[in-house]
This record gives C-alpha cells, sequence and structure tokens, in this order.
C-alpha cells in the first residue's frame, strides 16, 4: 500500500488546478507551531506548495469550512475529506447545504489524529515543534533532546474510537479505499449510563460547568450550519451569549445536542475544538445510542437522502417510559 | 399539620383535539386534580418543542407533563408519533444528564378520558412532590 | 404595546362559585400592558358581549382576555365579538377558568390563585399575538358517501335533491345493508324490503347519484372542500355495464355450496351470485374465492350461458380518483362475534342463533321461506328462549363484550317474540332481560302489547348457561322477580348479540384523520350540539358509525349529516383557518426537515435570491407554506432546525411567554 502524504496531495491539487477542473483548494495550512494546523483556501500552486500540509494535527473537518467558503469560489472547489469528514458533507448534501455539483472531494486516507493535550500531558508545556507520523518526536523549550511518542499513545478520543476508515462520498481517492470499523464509541456513554443519578448529575455539573460559552462547539459542527443560529436570535426565546450561570450552560448543550441530534455523524469536531476539554460528543453519542436502540441502526451521512430518525416513526414505537425503564433492566 | 406544605409547579402541555378537552370533560365531571397542574394549549402534542420544556424547567417548573391523542387517533395523523420520538430522546438525555426522571412525563388523554386526566395529574403531582423542588435544572435567576 | 381588556366571567354560579372573579380581574388589572379589567355574570350573553365591545370602543383595546370557560366552547364566540367590535378576532384569548379551575378545585383561595395564574397567561399570549386573516378555498361540490346501507342511502338522496352530486362507495356487491337483511320494522312492523327497496331503487336512478357498489375507499388526500379521495373498485369479473342481471349464469354455476352470507351461512349460493332479487346495482359478481375459473382456470361455465357476454375473467381491481367538498361516513355496524360467549352454546348448537339469523329465518326470501323452523333439524320449535343484552352492558373489566347499551336489542326482540306469538300462536316464547328499554315513539306500547296482548313470557334476569340436552337446548337462567332459579328446555335460543362498528371503519378514520372512541365508534365534534359532525372539517357522520342506533334514527341523523353537507356545499369559497406555519425566509435552511413531517404535504421548495450585505446576490433555497393545505399541527416547527418555521396563533415566542407567565 503507497503512504499517502502532504507531497500527494499537493500534486494532486496542483493538477486540478492547471487542468482547470477545479478553481480553489481547500485544505489545511501551518500555523506559527506545527500542532496548530488551520484550514485555508488555495487558489494557486505557489501558495499550495508552500502551504498545503497533512499531518496528524489536520483534525479540522473542512465540511464545515466548505459551507461558507464555497459561495465565494467560481466553480468548483476541491476539498480533502478524511473518511470521518466525508459522512458530514453527505450529511450538508442531504440537507441541500451545499450543492454536490460545485465540490470535488479528494478522499484521503487517515491513521488517526493527535491530541496536543495529551502531548502536553506527556511531555510538559514549552512544544516547539512536533514531526513523525506513526511515531512523534516532540521538541520543547526546556530539553535539548527530543521526546519520542507513539501516536496511539496521544491520539485523540474520537480516533482511537473511530467508526470508520471508509470514505461515503469522493470523486476520487489517493490511497486505498478503508472500512467501516467495530468501535467502542458508546463505551463511555454506557459507563456514564450506569452511574446512579447523582453521580450523572455531579459528573455532568463538573463538566459542563467549565463551559465559558465561546462557542466553538458550534462554529465548528458540520451540522450547525444555520442561516441564523437559534442562540443569536432573540425571537427562539434561548438567545444567550454569556454563561450566566450553571443551568445557562446545561440549556445550551442539551439544545444544541438536540438541533443536531438525527443530523450528527459524530466527526467529534465539538470535543476537539473545547478550550476546556468538554467531551461534548458524549451528548451527541448518547443520542445517536438512543436512536440506534430505540428505532434502529442509523449513521446520518452514510448515504446521501437518509431519514433522521427524528423526521421518522412508526405506528410500534416505544414509550419514553419504557426506554428509560429499560436501560434500569439493563443495568 | 403541616403550613408551609410543599406544592410542586407542573406545567401540562396539552394538544387542542384530545388531550385538552379530557381536561375539559375532567372539568365538567367536576373531577378534582391538584390545582398545581397549569395547562397550555397547543394545536397537537407535536408542536411541543423540547425547548419549551427545558424553559419550564429553568423558570422553576418542578414537573413538565405532555398530553396528546392515542397514537394512531393523532387529529393531524401523525403529530403523536413525533412527539413520541422526541420526546422520549429528550427524557432519555435528561435522564442522562441526573435529572430526576419522574419530572418528566408524556401521556396519552383522548377527549373522553377526563377521568384518566384527572388521575394521571393526580399521580404525576404526587410523584413530583415526593422529589421536591427542581433545583438541577432551574435558573436561579428566575426564582423571585 | 397592546392595551389589552380583560373580561372576567361569572358563568353564573359556575366560576363564581369557587373563584373570586372580582380578584381575579383586579390582580391582572396590573399586568402589562392590560388597561381595563372586569367582570360580569355571563360574558357570552348579549349584554356581556355588549360590554367587550364597548371597552373595545371607549379603551381603544387591540387586545381582548376572556376568562370564562374551555375555548372549545365559546372561543369562536367571543372572537365574533372582537370581531363587530372592530378588533382582529385572532387577539383574543381565553383563560379556561371554569373547566380547569372552579369546576375542578373546589377551595376558593386555591381557584382564584390558579385563575389569576391562567388569566396571567392569556394576557402574556396576547402581548404578542397578532392580527391574523384566513385564507379562502373554493369548494368542489360532490359529496361522497361511504357506506350504502339505510344511513348512506338517505343521506344521498337528501343531498342529491338539493341538487348536488353525491357518490356512494359499497363494499359489498349491492347497497342496502343490513336493512336489506331485516324481516319486518318496528313499532309498525311494516316489512323492511318493502320501504327500503324504493329507496335503493331512486338511488340507483337519480341522476345526480353514482353508485360504486363492490368498492372501497383506498386514500383521501386534501381538506374540507377539497378532498381528493381514491376509490377502489374491486374486480367482480362481470362487466356492470352489460349485465341485465337475468341470473342464467347463476343457475348454471356448478359451485353450489358456497356459504351465502346474505343469509348469514344458513343455505348456500353459488360461486357466481346476485346477493339477493332487489340487489341495486342487480348484476352478478364472481367469489375469486370459490370460483373455480379463477382459482385454476378451469370451468367458464357463466360466460358460456351469458347472452350479454359480460363476463370478464381477466377483470383487474380498478382506481377511481376524484374531488369532493365533502365526505359522509356511513360505515355501519356488525353483531359482535359470540365466539368467546361458550355459556350460550352458540357454537356448539345449530339451534342457539343470534337476532340477525332469527331476522333470515323469519324472512319470506330467506332459507326457509319464512318459514319459523329449527336450523338442526328443520323441525318447529314449541319453546323459543330469547336471551337480551349478549355482549351488551358487560362491566368494564370483562374480557368480552361491549360495555355500552346496543340500543336496539330491546325493540327488535319483542318485535320476534310478538311475531312469533302471532303466526304461531301454540309457540311457548321467554324473554330473559335485564331492563327494558323502550324510550322512541310507540316503542313503550309496543313492548307491552307484546307482554299483554300475545303472552311473551318476560323474565327479568340473565342466562348463565344454556346446555344442548339430545333435541332440547336447557336455558338455566335467573329469575329475579320471584328471587328462583328456571330452566327451560327450549327448542331454539335467540341471542340479542350486541352491535359495533363495522371492521372497515377504523382504517376508514385513520384515513380521514378523524377520530374515533374506545369502541371504534367515530367521535361527533359535539356530543350535544354537533351530533352528525366529525371533529375534523368536512366529515360527516351518518347512522350506527357513531353510536347503535335503530331505523328511524338512523334516518333521521342520516338527513341531518345531509343537510350539514348541502350548507357547506352551498358554499363557492370556505375561509380557512389562519393559524398555520410559515417560515422565515431569511433563517430557513432548506434542509427539507419541515417537509418530511408535515402529513398534509403543505410545503415545498423553491430557490430564491437573496441580496447580501456585501451587493452580491446569492440564490437559497427556502421552504414555502401553502396556507390552504396546512392544517396548523407545527410539527414543522419542531423539526425545524433554525427556528425558521413557526405557527402562527400558537408561535414559539407565544408558548414561552405562557411558559413564563405560569412558573413566575
Amino acid at each position: 500500500m503507497q503512504k499517502i502524504t502532504e507531497k500527494h496531495l499537493a500534486e494532486k491539487a496542483k493538477d486540478l488546478l492547471s487542468q482547470g477542473k477545479v478553481s480553489a483548494v481547500l485544505g489545511w495550512r501551518r500555523g506559527e507551531f506545527d500542532y496548530d494546523v488551520t484550514p485555508a483556501l488555495f487558489t494557486d500552486a505557489d501558495e499550495i506548495e508552500n502551504g498545503l500540509v497533512y499531518n496528524c494535527f489536520c483534525g479540522a473537518n473542512l465540511s464545515k469550512y466548505l459551507v461558507s467558503k464555497i459561495r465565494a469560489v467560481e466553480g468548483r472547489m476541491l476539498v480533502f475529506l478524511k473518511p470521518c469528514d466525508t459522512y458530514s458533507i453527505n450529511q450538508l448534501f442531504t440537507e441541500h447545504r451545499v450543492d454536490r455539483e460545485k465540490v470535488y472531494i479528494v478522499g484521503i486516507p487517515c491513521n488517526g489524529m493527535a491530541d496536543i493535550t495529551k502531548i502536553r500531558n506527556a511531555v510538559g508545556e514549552g512544544i516547539t515543534g512536533v514531526s513523525g507520523d506513526e511515531c512523534l518526536r516532540v521538541e520543547t523549550l526546556y530539553s535539548d533532546e527530543p521526546a519520542e511518542l507513539c501516536l496511539a499513545d496521544v491520539m485523540s478520543e474520537r480516533c482511537v474510537n473511530c467508526k470508520s476508515k471508509k470514505h461515503v462520498a469522493y470523486d476520487e481517492l489517493l490511497g486505498d479505499e478503508g472500512e467501516v470499523l467495530d468501535s467502542h464509541r458508546f463505551d463511555e456513554v454506557e459507563r456514564i449510563e450506569r452511574m446512579s443519578p447523582d453521580e450523572r448529575f455531579a459528573f455532568w455539573q463538573r463538566e459542563l460547568s467549565r463551559c465559558i460559552r465561546c462557542n466553538a462547539c458550534r462554529d465548528a459542527c458540520p451540522a450547525c450550519t444555520c442561516e441564523v443560529c437559534v442562540f443569536n436570535n432573540p425571537a427562539s426565546g434561548v438567545e444567550s451569549k454569556a454563561p450566566v450561570n450553571e443551568f445557562e450552560e446545561k440549556m445550551f448543550h442539551i439544545i444544541r445536542a438536540f438541533h443536531v441530534a438525527g443530523r450528527c455523524t459524530d466527526c467529534g469536531e465539538c470535543s476537539r475544538v473545547c478550550p476546556q476539554n468538554i467531551p461534548l460528543h458524549l451528548l451527541n453519542r448518547k443520542l445517536i445510542k438512543d436512536m440506534n436502540e430505540c428505532y434502529g441502526e442509523y449513521q446520518a451521512g452514510e448515504a446521501v437522502g437518509g431519514v433522521s430518525p427524528l423526521t421518522d416513526y412508526t405506528a410500534e414505537d416505544g414509550e419514553p417510559g419504557d426506554l428509560i425503564r429499560r436501560r434500569d433492566t439493563d443495568a | 399539620m403541616q403550613v408551609n406544605e410543599y406544592k410542586p409547579l407542573i406545567v401540562a402541555f396539552c394538544c387542542n383535539w384530545c388531550s385538552y378537552a379530557g381536561a375539559d370533560l375532567a372539568g365538567n365531571n367536576r373531577a378534582d386534580y391538584p390545582a398545581e397542574v397549569k395547562i397550555i394549549r397547543v394545536p397537537c402534542s407535536c408542536r411541543v418543542n423540547p425547548t419549551f420544556v427545558l424553559k419550564a424547567f429553568q423558570r422553576g417548573a418542578d414537573g413538565v407533563i405532555i398530553c396528546g391523542c392515542h397514537p394512531g387517533d393523532c387529529h393531524y395523523t401523525s403529530g403523536n408519533y413525533y412527539t413520541r420520538r422526541r420526546m422520549a430522546m429528550l427524557f432519555s438525555m435528561l435522564d442522562y444528564l441526573g435529572i430526576e426522571r419522574e419530572r418528566t412525563r408524556l401521556e396519552w388523554v383522548s377527549a373522553a378520558e377526563g377521568a384518566k386526566f384527572a388521575a394521571t395529574m393526580r399521580d404525576f403531582v404526587q410523584k413530583v412532590a415526593a422529589l421536591g423542588e427542581n433545583k438541577r435544572l432551574e435558573d436561579l435567576r428566575c426564582k423571585k | 404595546m397592546q392595551r389589552i381588556g380583560v373580561f372576567v366571567c361569572w358563568c353564573g354560579s359556575n366560576i363564581a362559585g369557587t373563584v373570586d372573579v372580582k380578584q381575579v380581574a383586579k390582580a391582572l388589572e396590573s399586568e402589562p400592558g392590560v388597561v381595563f379589567s372586569t367582570d360580569y355574570q355571563y360574558m357570552c350573553s348579549k349584554s356581556g358581549q355588549d360590554m367587550i365591545k364597548d371597552a373595545v370602543r371607549d379603551h381603544r383595546l387591540t387586545g381582548i382576555v376572556v376568562c370564562s370557560c374551555s375555548p372549545r366552547m365559546h372561543e369562536a364566540t367571543f372572537r365574533k365579538t372582537a370581531s363587530a367590535a372592530g378588533l382582529n378576532p385572532y387577539m383574543v384569548e381565553i383563560a379556561n377558568v371554569r373547566e380547569q379551575c372552579s369546576w375542578v378545585h373546589k377551595d376558593i383561595i386555591i381557584g382564584t390563585q390558579k385563575a389569576i395564574i391562567l388569566g396571567r397567561a392569556a394576557v402574556a399570549k396576547v402581548n404578542l399575538n397578532a392580527p391574523l386573516t384566513p385564507g379562502e378555498s373554493p369548494v368542489t361540490k360532490r359529496a361522497l358517501v361511504i357506506g350504502g346501507g339505510i344511513a348512506g342511502i338517505q343521506t344521498a338522496l337528501d343531498i342529491a335533491d338539493a341538487g348536488f352530486e353525491v357518490d356512494i362507495v359499497e363494499k359489498k356487491p349491492t347497497i342496502g345493508g343490513k336493512m336489506a337483511q331485516l324481516d319486518k320494522t318496528f313499532p309498525t312492523l311494516d316489512c323492511a324490503a318493502c320501504i327500503l327497496t324504493p329507496k335503493m331503487v331512486d338511488a340507483a336512478q337519480h341522476e345526480k347519484i353514482r353508485i360504486f357498489s363492490y368498492s372501497e375507499v383506498s386514500s383521501v388526500g386534501g381538506f374540507v372542500g377539497n378532498f381528493t379521495v381514491s376509490i377502489r373498485k374491486k374486480a367482480r369479473y362481470v362487466n356492470e355495464d352489460i349485465c341485465t342481471g337475468c341470473g342464467a349464469c347463476v343457475d348454471k354455476c356448478p359451485m353450489k355450496k358456497v356459504p351465502n352470507e346474505f343469509n348469514l351461512g344458513m343455505d348456500n349460493r353459488r360461486a357466481i351470485y346476485i346477493p339477493f332479487a332487489q340487489a341495486v346495482p342487480k348484476v352478478a359478481t364472481i367469489d375469486p374465492n370459490a370460483c373455480n375459473m379463477l382459482k385454476n382456470g378451469k370451468c367458464g361455465v357463466c360466460a358460456k350461458v351469458c347472452t350479454a357476454g359480460a363476463i370478464d375473467y381477466t377483470q383487474k381491481d380498478e382506481y377511481i380518483e376524484e374531488k369532493y367538498g365533502a365526505i359522509v361516513v356511513a360505515t355501519g355496524f356488525d353483531p359482535i362475534s359470540l365466539d368467546k360467549f361458550d355459556e350460550y352454546a352458540y357454537n356448539n348448537s345449530k339451534d342457539v342463533i343470534t337476532s340477525l339469523e332469527f331476522e333470515r329465518l323469519t324472512n319470506a326470501a330467506g332459507p326457509t321461506q319464512g318459514k319459523l323452523l329449527r336450523p338442526s333439524d328443520g323441525k318447529h320449535p314449541e319453546k323459543i328462549v330469547f336471551v337480551q343484552c349478549v355482549g351488551s352492558r358487560c362491566s368494564s373489566c370483562s374480557e368480552k363484550g361491549k360495555e355500552y347499551c346496543s340500543k336496539i336489542c330491546c325493540m327488535y326482540t319483542a318485535k320476534h317474540a310478538m311475531l312469533t306469538r302471532d303466526k304461531y300462536p301454540d309457540t311457548e316464547v321467554y324473554v330473559f332481560y335485564i331492563d327494558v328499554r323502550t324510550p322512541g315513539k310507540s316503542f313503550d306500547e309496543f313492548y307491552r302489547r307484546a307482554v299483554e296482548d300475545y303472552g311473551v313470557k318476560y323474565i327479568k334476569g340473565s342466562v348463565g348457561k344454556i346446555v344442548p340436552e339430545g333435541e332440547k337446548l336447557v336455558v338455566q337462567g335467573s329469575d329475579l322477580l320471584n328471587n328462583r332459579q328456571v330452566v327451560i328446555d327450549a327448542d331454539l335460543v335467540v341471542l340479542a348479540a350486541a352491535i359495533e362498528p363495522d371492521k372497515s371503519a377504523r382504517p376508514l378514520a385513520t384515513m380521514l384523520t378523524a377520530s374515533m372512541d374506545t369502541n371504534d365508534f367515530f367521535t361527533e365534534a359535539h356530543p350535544k350540539l354537533r351530533p352528525v359532525e366529525s371533529p375534523t372539517a368536512g366529515v360527516f357522520l351518518s347512522g350506527a358509525c357513531q353510536g347503535p342506533k335503530d331505523i328511524p334514527e338512523t334516518v333521521s341523523q342520516a338527513s341531518a349529516a345531509a343537510a350539514k353537507v348541502i350548507g357547506l356545499l352551498s358554499k363557492d369559497k370556505l375561509v380557512g383557518n389562519p393559524c398555520v406555519a410559515s417560515s422565515d425566509e431569511l433563517m430557513c435552511n432548506g434542509c427539507s426537515s419541515c417537509e418530511r413531517v408535515c402529513p398534509y404535504g403543505a410545503i415545498t421548495y423553491e430557490d430564491k435570491e437573496f441580496r447580501m450585505p456585501d451587493r452580491t446576490v446569492r440564490v437559497r433555497r427556502v421552504a414555502k407554506v401553502n396556507p390552504a393545505v396546512c392544517q396548523g399541527c407545527g410539527c414543522c416547527t419542531v423539526a425545524c432546525p433554525s427556528g425558521a418555521m413557526d405557527l402562527r396563533g400558537f408561535k414559539n415566542d407565544q408558548i414561552m411567554a405562557e411558559v413564563d407567565a405560569i412558573c413566575k
């Protein structure tokens, strides 16, 4: 199997640009440090040559950035998508948020993304450089010798519990086709479910009380592409901008989880971008797990035109009480 | 005798065609149920947005109950089926966050079930009263 | 800012008895927006309404809150009042302080407190109300009657006589329904066929009436004034237009052992059949489950003997789509199955029969040509026992039977008993009853004649067990008036089985979105004041589908339903409900969630150009609601992730304001 690196991505991008097949390329660019990689739009070969990166810090799901960026682009736009990102873009196609014809998807393989917090926890502060892929060499201000870390040990949670290496939408693939994986992504949800109500309350109180309402989770979420967000809309009755008290945070996160319920592909961007490291994906996963258990397995974004369980029903659906009670007997 | 007996505040969303009519029938039959229950009329249980439920809790409600037509009897054919899925998910989510599950309920009450309406409300109020005040979802700013 | 007037009704002592109306009016005076607050004995009376009109003028009110009975009762009344006073009718909100306060809470302090809170919620809502204008839609001037029994026939005839087109859909091969199976009718004892068949012929010959026999409604779409109905014409394998009803095919059909449903299986018919001599339409029908030609291609006799060439073995079900302005349900009833009533030995003995079977036994066109003979051995019964309330008036915990009174059994049992004694004076006739209920015109006189003039022996009590012993049926019952057990060796036992709605009613109700009660009878819009209308606009109820009824009552309800239909069809356009969904296109994502959950297909999408702040133009897909099709359930408002979709009259901010007011 050929190993796909940023070189291949850059070649592909330059190739398509020069052929005129696409007029812009959405990829990632290195920031001040190796680990602060940000989404970026490229329109010429030089920019791509010098700026485009693809490494274990390219976690950002470009589907979300596509929604706003594509409006300014004439013609087709190339976007590099990792397997989990392709679920998001399918969901966007389903919801008519992006015109399929305007996008040229190049699927790229992913071996898992690193979590900078985990690296910091391992080597301490003052990181000046990170290089390598399977094996990472981390240089810090305070040490002459770079620390060596295994990517597997510092991988972000969503990659540890990766649900799929398969691209569900693409025009072209770099590398080989992957497969849907048997993940353990619901284990943590189950652990919380097994807690007593008081423990659960304490757990979420501890997590959600750290929220500073920076809205990063919303802004990075590919399901949150509303023209006007309810939290910015005074007519919605739930408008609020600041974390006034504990309730406010809960309200915000419950409503947000509900708004994306049935549409969330579990890409994990919310938790990745949270500066307070709140495990927000555990709220979305809870809903996904409940819907799977009650209404049959459903993976949002698996195909264009998928029907969310919340916009569907059967006459035989269980009652809310049955669901909660069943969990008790299971526990 | 307790002077300041704790009285929970209950918000009941009732669909216009079945449950609100059921509440009317409870009135017609002079069926007694606690005055803590305050009814908000909605055309269909499917009009109830989960944010309404959260809002009620935020403002200090101790319990929220949603009543609709029996499955299959929805005036709008299918509204209550959507309600059932939405509320199943909402209630499960609240339970997941450690909110007492007895504070939320979904009941099917037909226009002919005045007695069931009253009995349901009596039971719900009793269960919520046993939990005491809603502290876990209340917005303290809304407290007088 | 609104200028709101609050009007607290006493409803005589109904509200004022347990709610301090003065205090409620006083408390609401200081609510935001309220500029006037008062109370009055009967707000709904003319002087009460005048008081509202005066206040609107004197205080320049923009909104009204009435604290009174349920909005289901008088919302329309007060909206009219507002309208008459020059206000938009949708600027009125009702606080239901009667059904939800004074009638359920006995304590005046508690009742008053709650009334104030409910009033406060209504004020909070009115503060956010906006004037609404209903849309208009045209009326298709044609009615559909579902069911061709006496109820359906009468409704159809009345509508057609008023000059409107009517279609009757009947699932059986002929119209006529249950009444066609009856022998004589109480209390006048004229023969059912003599009074029914002329009406059947009238219906068939009426230029405004079309009859779709052997047909069923397969789907219903649309709404009042604009229904689109798909009718499935089942293949009868006979060309209706050519068949002359001569009956030659029936005579020659070799399949002779098919149970005859018209005679309740007490004799046989052929595989090709005409249900009875006066059937309308009088055309043959092939039973596909019995016909050898249809089952395995071996026979074809009927096609050979049909000189008209009407037989068509290749006929397929046909679907007809038609538009209607109104739909009348007249699906009628059936006797319940007696399978669970082992104690009456209905399934063990041929000589235990139901009352409807008795009708066929005594009918001149029935299996015995009208001679009263035992089904088992054809002997004349000397002793007959009638048992009333079989499956009627059962306790609610009973696994079998119905809680309600079937209403018609007392009278037809008296009729059966009387006719038996009249024709066969040597026959002893006993009737076991719980109560004899005879409240109709000339009904009690009829029943007393059975007892006093014809010597029918009525025994108050129930039958515990019927045991077939040799040729006899040993009936063990109790005689409550004489406080003793009785045992009667009967030759024939007739069970007055309870009646229940026809099985086709439930799926039909779902298609019509019409509500039903727990017994599957259709619910009326109001039990007293709107007894022939379903709560679903444009759907009307005729006959026993709404509850047990005898013929006179069925016919009166049938005509009443027709009158309502005529009233509807004589309008050129209908004014719709303005409380419908609407989408704010600036916020709409075009995601289609709302479209998916809409039960009426009221939402479509269009690409719309928007001018952006940077002077560019952006084309976006946005939702559009058809207000004539939207029924206002609000399902879409919750499905909408951006909150672009809202429901007029029940807007998000209005409901939130109510929640706030209640939780204050």
